[in-house]
């Protein structure tokens, strides 16, 4: 790529940092080039933030009608899945289906929860509770 | 207690691994750049792994796994590189902060997760991020050179310990590299040649179908069968190989730069004009790279009437070019 071509589309993902690209100087050498953005990239990015962004919000609202406890929220707003928090808290994958359902999640012990909050980042109580909705049906 | 500021030169780098280690040996007196480190580490390469899922959608990196890179560039330089990892949270705090008092640059890997000083956007359950503390505040908060920065940071101490031991795929477990010696003078010109043919060797692929020009017809083909699956799916798919290309780590393209770059640096070292005439190829792969990702944002748009067999072949064209671009580094051999 030329140095005049490197992409400067002021990314919103990057919030103002830049990035460095390896580029072709007039010279026909490399040489270090400073980024805002590619349009390109951005919109990739954009698309799985929103993919994110949309799964925790159908999760939140489930939540509030009792479908699905505040943890499958909760793991969704912290961009784990079912993979990545099985890894971190060591359940298996089916234990944490089914601490997905309200029921079952109710029952846990704070020794389980506690788990779940030290690799969340959260209290107990923050991990129970979900946030005020205006438009909350309960 | 005083600020522990230690005398570092900050670089803004494409990608944290080859950045840390480029920083590190520049710090210690030893020129080497970003793209020398890349290449002298013949870490470029393509991996599609269908069956590694993250967040439900595969693998695909392009170059080598994390740790190679240092390694692999310390061990042909003989470059004295401790590392350590920590089943004690705060052993591996404390051992930071004796280094760090001792006055020595702390390479570290780490969750991006955590770092507070990333965008919103771009934080996510990756663990094998790489970072240079430099100090640390009489406050306790750590004074970190991350090459993928602009500018130096500031990350408070708790941060940067949940960083460090995050869990998961790729767990750091805390590790920490220090350099301690680096040799006075060091012959790089040989390196660079047994680098090029090795990196040529591995960009055919191994045995396996997941692997270099292999892997990425492998991809290709299972571009073309997206057609079978929803359009959502399609575009997750696609919008999946374009980050990991383009965004995580720098990308596919970026690292075939950077590779260019690294090429083009040896040229000037050896005089060498196969080198150059390399670089030139290995720039116009990097060219393509970026135009296969236009096409797949494209297909996502659905601007342009672009069909799942055209961004497959556009991709087919890349490993076309890969394939000859591997021809022109066997070819190459020292004087």
């Amino acid at each position: 790529m030329d140095k005049k071509d490197v992409p400067q589309d002021n990314s919103a993902t990057y919030q103002g940092q830049k990035k460095l690209i390896y580029a072709v100087d007039e010279s026909g050498h490399y040489q270090g080039v400073t980024s805002t953005g590619w349009e390109v990239e951005s919109f990739a990015t954009q698309m799985a933030v929103d993919e994110l962004q949309q799964q925790s919000d159908e999760a939140l609202i489930k939540a509030q009608n009792g479908e699905v406890s505040s943890l499958a929220y909760h793991m969704l707003r912290l961009r784990f899945d079912l993979v990545s928090l099985a890894q971190t808290t060591g359940f298996f994958q089916w234990q944490i289906k089914r601490h997905l359902t309200p029921k079952v999640f109710a029952k846990l012990s704070d020794k389980k929860l506690a788990i779940y909050g030290d690799v969340m980042k959260m209290t107990i109580a923050e991990l129970k509770s979900l946030p005020n909705h205006n438009d909350s049906t309960n | 207690m005083k600020d522990i500021i230690i005398d570092i030169k900050h670089q803004q780098s494409s990608h944290c691994e080859t950045g840390v280690v480029s920083t590190l040996l520049r710090s210690k007196g030893l020129d080497i750049s970003e793209p020398m480190a890349f290449g002298l580490s013949s870490a470029m390469t393509f991996v599609y792994l269908p069956m590694v899922k993250i967040g439900g959608l595969p693998l695909i990196a392009y170059r080598m796994p994390p740790k190679a890179i240092i390694k692999s560039v310390c061990k042909k330089l003989n470059i004295e590189l401790e590392t350590r990892k920590f089943s004690d949270q705060a052993k591996g705090m404390q051992a930071l902060d004796d280094e760090l008092a001792k006055g020595n640059l702390v390479g570290l890997q780490t969750s991006v997760y955590w770092l507070p000083y990333f965008p919103e956007d771009m934080r996510f359950h990756f663990n094998a991020h790489n970072l240079i503390v430099y100090g640390k505040t009489a406050q306790g908060n750590y004074l970190i050179s991350d090459p993928v920065f602009e500018h130096v940071v500031e990350c408070p101490a708790e941060d940067l310990q949940r960083a460090r031991f995050a869990k998961g795929a790729l767990a750091a477990k805390g590790l920490m590299y220090v350099v301690r010696n680096v040799p006075k003078q060091v012959d790089l010109t040989p390196h660079i040649y047994a680098a090029v043919n090795k990196t040529a060797k591995m960009m055919n692929g191994l045995l396996l179908p997941f692997f270099g020009n292999k892997g990425i017809r492998h991809l290709a083909k299972k571009i073309n069968k997206l057609t079978k699956e929803k359009p959502k799916y399609q575009k997750l798919f696609l919008g999946n190989i374009v980050r990991m290309q383009e965004e995580i780590g720098t990308g596919g393209a970026g690292f075939r730069f950077m590779f260019a770059s690294f090429l083009d640096e040896a040229a000037k070292l050896t005089g060498d004009k196969q080198l150059q005439a390399a670089a030139k190829q290995g720039t116009e792969v990097g060219d393509n790279w970026r135009e296969f990702a236009m096409d797949a944002v494209l297909f996502c748009k659905k601007r342009k009437d672009l069909s799942l067999t055209q961004v497959s072949e556009k991709l087919i064209s890349c490993a076309d070019q890969e394939k000859s671009l591997r021809e022109k580094l066997l070819s190459i051999k020292a004087a």
